[in-house]
């Protein structure tokens, strides 16, 4: 008769060498992507034959030339100052009290020269051919920045929040059905508020 | 004197590692969960510019990538240092553009057809006329959600050189 004890240990002194060698595999192979930048939308392709008559001053424009120089409104201008000048133009609210246009939300300077509500402001871009792409994000980054500042002020203002916070939870796929219910609610109300219109032309060639 | 010859013959015990395989495979799974294949190699030099109102781009699924940029140094013989589109590993012109985002399309189940968005990964020195002639072409196969993809940080970085 064998003698009979306990098995002998399997001996596990290796597998830290095997979960070793996954390990560097998988490190070796990772990139953790950069995946996040500026969301737009394209204009669709459609034969206007009516195009809509939009008053001069409900359009903000904005030039960039080859070397990256701006000219908004038709005057040179910094980048720099360019999300404050945008944010005045938005939320400016130009008309008058008692028309149907009139904005109550608006806390700009209710120039009459200027747009007369956020749903009728226009933003247009223009771009050379040889402009640098890095320009052009900086611009639309601020634009985009504009739009974002004035839409957390009116959501600070009617739910406590930021209107960035709440789109984040919106698109998060964590947030349960119910709370998505109510947060497209919101987000849809404050984009309504300050709806993004904004314009690119097709970019001029040459000089 | 037995006193002191009694320590010695108790050496220091070695210390178990019975818990490494442990720590290691929690890294491993950690690794594994965030680990992303590459699909394909990047041709062209690809240095995003930074911005800081950007949007995450949430589902890899619903994401078509286009990269722009001037092709990396073993290439520039034969192509050029002019910034060029690379579409899945070959170098394209703009007019390609538009089968390729079809051609992308079919091969999504057919819920996500419609919300399909198309990354631009453009390097911070192109210029302007490719993307606006890759912007032309999304226009006619009707892929209208762009994100132009960035770094996080401080757009105005992107103004010194």
């Amino acid at each position: 008769m064998p003698r009979r004890g306990a098995p002998p240990e399997v001996n596990a002194g290796s597998m830290a060498d095997i979960a070793f060698l996954l390990l560097i595999f998988f490190l070796v192979t990772t990139t953790i992507e950069t995946d996040a930048g500026l969301d737009r939308m394209l204009p669709p392709i459609e034969d206007v034959t009516d195009p809509p008559i939009i008053k001069q001053k409900n359009i903000f424009t904005v030039n960039i030339n080859k070397s990256g120089q701006l000219l908004v409104e038709d005057e040179i201008s910094d980048i720099k100052k360019l999300r404050e000048q945008a944010m005045a133009f938005l939320d400016n609210g130009g008309a008058a009290k008692g028309s149907e246009d009139y904005c109550s939300y608006c806390k700009g300077k209710r120039d009459e020269t200027s747009s007369d509500n956020p749903d009728k402001a226009i933003i247009s871009l223009k771009n050379d051919r040889e402009t640098k792409y890095d320009i052009y994000i900086t611009v639309q980054n601020e634009i985009v920045g504009a739009y974002n500042e004035l839409r957390n002020r009116e959501a600070q203002r009617l739910y406590k929040t930021n209107f960035t916070d709440m789109e984040a939870e919106y698109l998060n796929p964590e947030t349960s059905p119910e709370k998505k219910e109510v947060l497209k609610e919101r987000v849809k109300k404050i984009q309504e508020l300050f709806p993004q219109k904004f314009s690119e032309a097709e970019t001029s060639s040459g000089n | 004197m037995s006193k002191f010859n009694k320590k010695k013959d108790g050496d220091v015990p070695a210390v178990s590692t019975a818990s490494l395989p442990d720590i290691v495979f929690m890294l491993l799974f950690f690794f594994m969960t965030v680990t992303v294949m590459k699909d394909t190699s990047v041709k062209v030099q690809n240095e995003l510019p930074k911005a800081n109102e950007i949007k995450k781009l949430e589902k890899k699924d619903r994401v078509i990538t286009i990269y722009v940029g001037a092709p990396t140094e073993e290439y520039q013989k034969i192509f050029g240092t002019e910034a060029k589109i690379q579409l899945n590993d070959k170098f394209s012109s703009p007019s390609e553009v538009g089968p390729y985002i079809l051609q992308e399309r079919t091969k999504k189940s057919e819920d996500l057809q419609d919300v399909l968005t198309t990354s631009l990964k453009v390097d911070r020195n192109a210029n302007m006329g490719i993307i606006s002639d890759i912007k032309e072409e999304l226009r006619k196969v009707n892929a209208l959600k762009v994100n132009y993809t960035t770094y996080e940080g401080i757009a105005f970085d992107n103004l010194k050189n």
